[in-house]
């Protein structure tokens, strides 16, 4: 019988989050932060299509360690911001965008 | 807004920022422009590895920057080193979208439950507080972590190794939760949402969903507490979605809204994003296409030496200490062994403590490199369902779900 009691807690252990032992009733405390933001802008000739369609989703950091892609990457990453994220993308810009990318971190 | 949170100016703030293009950007909030003294290469093939360490982030210590806006931050590979769990100020962030509450009030916070239930229930944290407590050691790891490995790279986060990390999360469970609004017969999932909103208003705002069986399974979580502090704002605070053994896709921020769904979740972020092939270890041939896809889900096990970095020197013909940590995954770390000789030969390595099947857990090693020259040490986990660490990478155009054998190279002298 004991034998058959451990075997149920064992399982009923395993399949749960565990009650706390000794739990001591939590408190929270209300937060209010800033957070930092980036000034980096996209560097270089032709960069005024990036620089001005981009930078208001997303800074431009995590793009400039980007490894070197294909054109065909490029475009996509593009029309993924545009297609899938809703990227405000002024259309006639698309071109300037990925020639941007492509001539920084193509391959 | 009910809510409790000062989203209302901040979007405010965003939308002007959007309006006034960069001519507009960094003038509206706090500049890293000197606060990032020091830089870190990180090891990825072909590089760039070069990124900034900010200590620039609010209830953050020393982090690698992957990006700023929306946050991006890697915990530097020495932390893990440290201890089992890994320090709240330490933890790595990853935010989909750049508008992020940055006050809640606990005072006016709610937690909305609602949909396919019996009746809408609007929880205050003091009704959360009150219920039955929890805790669970859980590894909450990116579904992408270690993408700056992957050959052929691939777009994304560039994350090293840094992008997981493991805490004993205090809280409730979600079956407790969701009893209070009293799930109804034909319930198919849950859906969750945060507090975090789209820069661009017709943007799919993030939300997570999980079958109706995980989601009442007893362990999922709603944590407001991680390593016995409350969440880092940055972590999700007051209260995140803990879904042990899951990539972290799943594991929702600032959780306000809980809907019961009586149809699959057609939401972009669920049925689109943090897709998979169906393959066995997510792997495809770069370029293959007609591969079916399905959401990520359970985590696969990993394991890492922690004390010795690439191009170390130890001694030769004399013991040393290779310490390091492993997760099984979905399951618990069954075995952990330790090469020398780039994989030829294991020993099997000495566990330490089990905080739990979920948790990380610390593994150590005496070895002996002969004579001078040049090892390949390796470490390889095998998890309690009898799953080991593969030793070829896998590969797939998102970079999810590595977890091949990790190699370190080291010299004996």
């Amino acid at each position: 019988m004991s034998r058959t009691m451990f075997v149920v807690a064992f399982v009923f252990s395993a399949a749960c989050a565990h009650l706390a032992a000794n739990a001591v009733p939590f408190t929270l405390k209300s937060e209010s932060v800033n957070f930092p933001d980036s000034d980096k802008t996209f560097p270089g000739p032709g960069a005024d299509a990036i620089n001005n369609n981009c930078l208001s989703c997303h800074s431009a950091g995590m793009v400039l360690t980007q490894p070197a892609l294909s054109k065909d990457a490029w475009t996509a990453e593009v029309h993924k911001m545009i297609a899938n994220y809703k990227a405000p993308i002024d259309p006639n810009d698309v071109d300037a965008i990925v020639a941007y990318l492509v001539r920084t971190k193509g391959k | 807004m009910s809510s409790g949170l000062e989203n209302d100016s901040h979007r405010h703030a965003m939308t002007r920022r959007y309006l006034l293009g960069a001519a507009g950007l960094g003038g509206l909030a706090l500049s890293l422009r000197g606060a990032c003294a020091e830089t870190i290469d990180l090891p990825l093939p072909g590089g760039p590895d070069e990124r900034d360490i900010t200590t620039a982030f609010p209830q953050k210590g020393a982090m690698i920057l992957q990006r700023t806006r929306p946050p991006l931050l890697e915990t530097p590979w020495s932390v893990f080193d440290k201890g089992v769990f890994t320090p709240n100020d330490q933890f790595y962030v990853r935010w989909h979208w750049a508008v992020i509450p940055t006050s809640v009030d606990i005072n006016t916070f709610k937690l909305n439950v609602h949909g396919h239930v019996n009746q809408t229930v609007l929880l205050s944290l003091q009704d959360v507080l009150a219920m039955p407590q929890v805790e669970l050691a859980a590894v909450n790891q990116c579904s992408g972590n270690s993408r700056g490995f992957f050959e052929p790279r691939v777009a994304g986060g560039e994350w090293a190794n840094g992008a997981m990390g493991n805490a004993k999360w205090t809280g409730v469970r979600l079956k407790d939760v969701l009893d209070r609004a009293g799930v109804k017969p034909g319930a198919v999932q849950v859906r969750f949402n945060g507090l975090d909103e789209p820069v661009v208003p017709d943007a799919p705002d993030f939300k997570k969903s999980l079958a109706i069986d995980h989601a009442r399974d007893g362990e999922v979580m709603l944590a407001y507490a991680m390593n016995g502090e409350q969440l880092p704002v940055l972590n999700g605070f007051p209260l995140r979605l803990v879904v042990p053994g899951w990539y972290a896709t799943y594991w929702v921020k600032m959780v306000s809204d809980i809907e019961v769904l009586d149809q699959p979740d057609d939401n972009y972020w669920t049925k689109t994003a943090y897709t998979i092939p169906d393959t066995p270890r997510a792997n495809v041939t770069p370029g293959q296409t007609g591969v079916k896809m399905i959401p990520i889900n359970r985590m696969v096990p990993r394991s890492f030496i922690t004390n010795v970095s690439a191009g170390a020197t130890l001694p030769a013909a004399k013991p040393s200490l290779v310490r390091g940590i492993a997760f099984g995954g979905d399951s618990g770390v069954a075995s952990v062994d330790v090469s020398t000789d780039g994989g030829k030969t294991w020993t099997p390595a000495q566990l330490g403590k089990d905080e739990g099947k979920y948790s990380f857990r610390q593994w150590q090693s005496q070895i002996t490199l002969p004579s001078a020259g040049k090892y390949s040490l390796a470490v390889r986990c095998k998890n309690a369902s009898g799953e080991a660490q593969p030793d070829t990478p896998n590969w797939n155009g998102s970079g999810f779900m590595r977890n091949v054998i990790e190699t370190t190279n080291v010299v004996a002298s």
